[in-house]
Protein backbone atom coordinates (compact mmCIF):
# COMPACT_ATOMS: atom_id res chain seq x y z
CA UNK A 1 0.00 0.00 0.00
CA UNK A 2 1.62 3.28 -0.75
CA UNK A 3 1.39 6.26 1.01
CA UNK A 4 -1.75 7.96 -0.97
CA UNK A 5 -3.43 5.20 -0.33
CA UNK A 6 -2.79 5.18 3.18
CA UNK A 7 -3.57 8.69 3.42
CA UNK A 8 -7.18 8.32 1.74
CA UNK A 9 -8.19 5.54 3.94
CA UNK A 10 -7.50 7.39 6.96
CA UNK A 11 -9.51 10.46 5.62
CA UNK A 12 -12.28 8.42 4.76
CA UNK A 13 -12.18 6.72 8.06
CA UNK A 14 -12.12 10.12 9.90
CA UNK A 15 -15.22 11.50 7.61
CA UNK A 16 -17.19 7.97 8.55
CA UNK A 17 -16.33 8.53 12.13
CA UNK A 18 -17.30 12.26 12.19
CA UNK A 19 -20.52 11.39 10.64
CA UNK A 20 -21.34 8.94 13.33
CA UNK A 21 -20.22 11.55 16.28
CA UNK A 22 -22.45 14.07 14.46
CA UNK A 23 -25.06 12.29 14.58
CA UNK A 24 -24.41 11.59 18.71
CA UNK A 25 -24.28 14.71 18.94
CA UNK A 26 -27.68 15.70 17.42
CA UNK A 27 -29.20 12.89 19.30
CA UNK A 28 -27.94 14.48 22.57
CA UNK A 29 -29.16 18.12 21.31
CA UNK A 30 -32.78 16.20 21.30
CA UNK A 31 -32.68 14.81 24.30
CA UNK A 32 -31.57 17.68 26.36
CA UNK A 33 -33.93 19.67 24.52
CA UNK A 34 -36.54 17.51 25.60
CA UNK A 35 -37.90 17.67 21.95
CA UNK A 36 -39.59 13.61 22.52
CA UNK A 37 -40.00 12.15 25.50
CA UNK A 38 -40.91 8.62 26.04
CA UNK A 39 -40.28 5.37 24.20
CA UNK A 40 -42.25 5.06 20.64
CA UNK A 41 -44.55 2.31 21.74
CA UNK A 42 -45.39 -0.42 18.93
CA UNK A 43 -48.99 -0.81 17.32
CA UNK A 44 -49.82 -3.85 18.89
CA UNK A 45 -48.96 -1.88 22.38
CA UNK A 46 -51.15 0.55 21.33
CA UNK A 47 -54.33 -1.53 20.23
CA UNK A 48 -54.19 -4.40 22.03
CA UNK A 49 -55.26 -3.57 25.54
CA UNK A 50 -58.45 -2.27 24.18
CA UNK A 51 -59.21 -4.57 21.20
CA UNK A 52 -58.09 -7.87 22.81
CA UNK A 53 -57.94 -9.89 20.20
CA UNK A 54 -61.16 -8.88 18.48
CA UNK A 55 -60.47 -8.52 14.83
CA UNK A 56 -59.30 -5.56 13.36
CA UNK A 57 -59.25 -3.57 9.64
CA UNK A 58 -58.11 -0.59 8.33
CA UNK A 59 -60.66 0.48 6.40
CA UNK A 60 -64.07 2.84 7.00
CA UNK A 61 -61.88 5.19 9.36
CA UNK A 62 -60.80 8.34 8.07
CA UNK A 63 -58.10 10.18 10.09
CA UNK A 64 -57.86 14.37 8.96
CA UNK A 65 -54.55 15.75 10.80
CA UNK A 66 -51.74 18.35 9.82
CA UNK A 67 -49.01 16.34 8.38
CA UNK A 68 -46.72 18.95 9.92
CA UNK A 69 -47.89 20.66 13.14
CA UNK A 70 -45.91 23.44 14.67
CA UNK A 71 -47.31 23.95 18.28
CA UNK A 72 -47.46 20.07 19.82
CA UNK A 73 -49.79 21.60 22.43
CA UNK A 74 -52.73 21.86 19.25
CA UNK A 75 -53.08 19.69 16.76
CA UNK A 76 -56.57 19.45 15.73
CA UNK A 77 -57.58 16.10 14.62
CA UNK A 78 -60.38 15.11 12.97
CA UNK A 79 -62.19 11.40 12.74
CA UNK A 80 -64.76 10.32 10.51
CA UNK A 81 -65.88 6.88 10.53
CA UNK A 82 -68.32 5.47 7.35
CA UNK A 83 -71.04 4.22 8.69
CA UNK A 84 -74.94 4.27 8.56
CA UNK A 85 -75.41 4.60 12.19
CA UNK A 86 -78.51 2.72 12.51
CA UNK A 87 -79.72 0.60 15.85
CA UNK A 88 -78.25 -2.51 14.72
CA UNK A 89 -74.60 -1.01 12.92
CA UNK A 90 -73.10 1.75 14.47
CA UNK A 91 -70.19 2.84 16.12
CA UNK A 92 -69.94 3.13 19.72
CA UNK A 93 -66.52 4.07 20.60
CA UNK A 94 -64.09 5.68 18.70
CA UNK A 95 -61.00 6.13 20.45
CA UNK A 96 -57.61 8.19 19.79
CA UNK A 97 -54.08 6.29 20.89
CA UNK A 98 -50.93 8.27 20.80
CA UNK A 99 -47.09 6.18 19.74
CA UNK A 100 -45.70 8.76 22.47
CA UNK A 101 -47.37 10.59 25.02
CA UNK A 102 -47.40 9.10 28.55
CA UNK A 103 -51.04 8.74 28.29
CA UNK A 104 -51.21 6.52 25.38
CA UNK A 105 -55.42 6.69 25.36
CA UNK A 106 -55.65 10.55 24.41
CA UNK A 107 -59.72 10.60 24.14
CA UNK A 108 -62.01 8.19 24.26
CA UNK A 109 -65.84 9.51 22.42
CA UNK A 110 -68.84 7.37 23.00
CA UNK A 111 -71.31 7.74 19.82
CA UNK A 112 -74.49 5.31 19.37
CA UNK A 113 -77.14 5.64 16.70
CA UNK A 114 -78.60 8.91 17.82
CA UNK A 115 -75.90 10.57 16.47
CA UNK A 116 -76.78 9.75 12.76
CA UNK A 117 -73.34 10.72 11.46
CA UNK A 118 -70.01 8.99 13.27
CA UNK A 119 -67.38 11.94 12.94
CA UNK A 120 -65.77 13.62 15.61
CA UNK A 121 -63.15 16.79 16.19
CA UNK A 122 -60.97 17.69 18.72
CA UNK A 123 -57.77 19.28 20.18
CA UNK A 124 -54.70 17.27 20.75
CA UNK A 125 -51.36 17.68 22.65
CA UNK A 126 -48.26 15.58 20.84
CA UNK A 127 -44.94 15.02 22.39
CA UNK A 128 -42.97 14.75 19.14
CA UNK A 129 -43.17 13.22 15.91
CA UNK A 130 -45.31 9.98 15.86
CA UNK A 131 -48.19 8.12 14.41
CA UNK A 132 -51.65 8.48 15.87
CA UNK A 133 -54.37 6.21 15.69
CA UNK A 134 -58.24 6.42 15.08
CA UNK A 135 -59.69 3.20 16.49
CA UNK A 136 -63.47 3.13 16.23
CA UNK A 137 -65.04 -0.01 18.34
CA UNK A 138 -68.66 -1.00 16.19
CA UNK A 139 -71.66 -2.24 17.44
CA UNK A 140 -70.75 -5.82 16.51
CA UNK A 141 -67.65 -6.12 18.10
CA UNK A 142 -65.41 -5.54 15.48
CA UNK A 143 -62.88 -2.86 15.23
CA UNK A 144 -61.66 -0.29 12.37
CA UNK A 145 -58.20 1.60 12.28
CA UNK A 146 -56.55 4.97 10.51
CA UNK A 147 -53.20 6.02 11.08
CA UNK A 148 -51.60 8.49 10.11
CA UNK A 149 -48.19 10.13 10.62
CA UNK A 150 -47.42 13.26 12.47
CA UNK A 151 -44.30 15.37 12.33
CA UNK A 152 -44.04 18.23 15.67
CA UNK A 153 -41.29 20.50 15.22
CA UNK A 154 -42.41 21.57 19.36
CA UNK A 155 -42.94 19.14 21.56
CA UNK A 156 -45.95 19.43 24.03
CA UNK A 157 -44.49 18.49 26.47
CA UNK A 158 -41.39 20.98 26.46
CA UNK A 159 -41.71 23.53 29.30
CA UNK A 160 -42.88 26.92 28.52
CA UNK A 161 -41.85 28.49 31.20
CA UNK B 1 -64.97 30.99 36.46
CA UNK B 2 -65.39 28.11 33.64
CA UNK B 3 -67.08 29.48 30.44
CA UNK B 4 -68.52 27.17 27.86
CA UNK B 5 -69.46 28.16 24.33
CA UNK B 6 -71.78 25.88 22.37
CA UNK B 7 -72.79 26.46 18.52
CA UNK B 8 -75.25 24.85 16.35
CA UNK B 9 -77.39 25.67 13.18
CA UNK B 10 -79.47 28.65 13.66
CA UNK B 11 -82.29 26.98 12.22
CA UNK B 12 -82.65 22.89 12.36
CA UNK B 13 -85.33 20.84 11.21
CA UNK B 14 -86.54 17.89 12.88
CA UNK B 15 -84.67 14.60 10.94
CA UNK B 16 -81.54 16.49 10.28
CA UNK B 17 -78.28 15.67 11.22
CA UNK B 18 -76.41 18.84 12.98
CA UNK B 19 -72.86 19.15 14.30
CA UNK B 20 -72.57 20.46 17.58
CA UNK B 21 -69.79 22.51 18.41
CA UNK B 22 -68.27 23.52 21.65
CA UNK B 23 -65.57 25.10 24.00
CA UNK B 24 -64.72 24.85 27.07
CA UNK B 25 -62.27 26.89 29.33
CA UNK B 26 -60.27 24.49 31.08
CA UNK B 27 -56.55 24.89 32.19
CA UNK B 28 -56.44 20.28 31.36
CA UNK B 29 -52.83 20.84 33.54
CA UNK B 30 -50.93 17.50 32.37
CA UNK B 31 -48.92 17.41 35.38
CA UNK B 32 -45.47 16.87 33.84
CA UNK B 33 -45.13 21.29 33.56
CA UNK B 34 -43.73 22.96 35.66
CA UNK B 35 -44.98 26.74 36.56
CA UNK B 36 -42.36 29.43 37.00
CA UNK B 37 -41.04 29.21 40.39
CA UNK B 38 -39.73 25.47 39.17
CA UNK B 39 -42.61 23.30 40.64
CA UNK B 40 -44.62 20.58 39.34
CA UNK B 41 -48.22 21.70 38.35
CA UNK B 42 -50.28 19.17 39.39
CA UNK B 43 -52.65 16.96 37.12
CA UNK B 44 -56.23 18.83 36.72
CA UNK B 45 -57.53 17.54 33.53
CA UNK B 46 -61.55 17.19 32.78
CA UNK B 47 -62.02 12.85 33.39
CA UNK B 48 -65.66 12.84 31.98
CA UNK B 49 -67.99 15.20 29.94
CA UNK B 50 -71.32 14.08 28.83
CA UNK B 51 -73.00 15.56 26.78
CA UNK B 52 -77.24 15.39 27.41
CA UNK B 53 -80.31 15.90 24.50
CA UNK B 54 -83.50 16.04 26.48
CA UNK B 55 -83.07 13.08 28.45
CA UNK B 56 -81.23 11.15 25.91
CA UNK B 57 -77.12 11.02 26.45
CA UNK B 58 -75.66 11.73 22.61
CA UNK B 59 -72.13 12.11 23.66
CA UNK B 60 -69.59 11.15 25.92
CA UNK B 61 -65.93 12.17 26.08
CA UNK B 62 -63.12 11.02 28.42
CA UNK B 63 -60.45 12.86 27.60
CA UNK B 64 -57.12 12.90 29.10
CA UNK B 65 -53.45 15.31 29.81
CA UNK B 66 -53.80 14.55 25.97
CA UNK B 67 -56.50 17.04 25.05
CA UNK B 68 -55.27 20.40 24.82
CA UNK B 69 -55.79 23.16 27.06
CA UNK B 70 -59.53 24.97 26.76
CA UNK B 71 -60.77 21.49 24.84
CA UNK B 72 -62.71 21.89 21.98
CA UNK B 73 -65.12 19.06 21.07
CA UNK B 74 -67.00 18.33 17.36
CA UNK B 75 -69.72 15.78 17.11
CA UNK B 76 -73.01 15.28 15.19
CA UNK B 77 -76.71 14.70 16.39
CA UNK B 78 -80.22 14.15 15.01
CA UNK B 79 -82.64 16.65 15.98
CA UNK B 80 -86.11 15.54 16.94
CA UNK B 81 -87.79 18.18 18.71
CA UNK B 82 -87.07 20.88 21.06
CA UNK B 83 -85.06 19.96 24.34
CA UNK B 84 -82.48 21.14 27.13
CA UNK B 85 -78.92 20.03 25.64
CA UNK B 86 -76.99 19.91 28.83
CA UNK B 87 -73.25 19.33 29.09
CA UNK B 88 -71.97 18.67 32.32
CA UNK B 89 -67.98 17.19 33.24
CA UNK B 90 -66.14 16.67 36.04
CA UNK B 91 -62.13 17.12 36.66
CA UNK B 92 -59.62 16.28 38.64
CA UNK B 93 -60.04 18.63 41.52
CA UNK B 94 -63.59 16.91 41.97
CA UNK B 95 -64.83 20.74 40.54
CA UNK B 96 -68.24 19.82 38.73
CA UNK B 97 -69.49 21.94 35.90
CA UNK B 98 -73.08 22.22 34.22
CA UNK B 99 -73.70 24.24 31.36
CA UNK B 100 -77.57 24.44 29.88
CA UNK B 101 -78.95 25.58 26.19
CA UNK B 102 -82.27 24.91 24.57
CA UNK B 103 -81.84 23.04 21.70
CA UNK B 104 -84.66 24.56 19.37
CA UNK B 105 -86.05 22.83 16.42
CA UNK B 106 -88.82 24.16 14.35
CA UNK B 107 -91.50 21.33 12.91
Amino acid sequence: MNAEGWLRRKGLQSLLLSGLVWQGLGARVAYAQRMNSGRLQTFEDMVQPIVKGAPIVKKDVNLEAPILADNGSLVPVQIHVQSPMSAQDHVTHIYLLSQRNPVTQMAVFQLGPWNGRAEVSTRVRLAGTQDVVALARLSNGEFRYSQMEIVVTESACVDAS
Amino acid sequence: MTRVRVQWPDKISAGEVVKVRMLIQHPMDTGYLQDFSGKLVPRNVIQSLTCTLGSQEVFRVVPSSGVSANPYFEFFVRATNTAEFKIEWTDDKGVKGQHLQIFNVTS
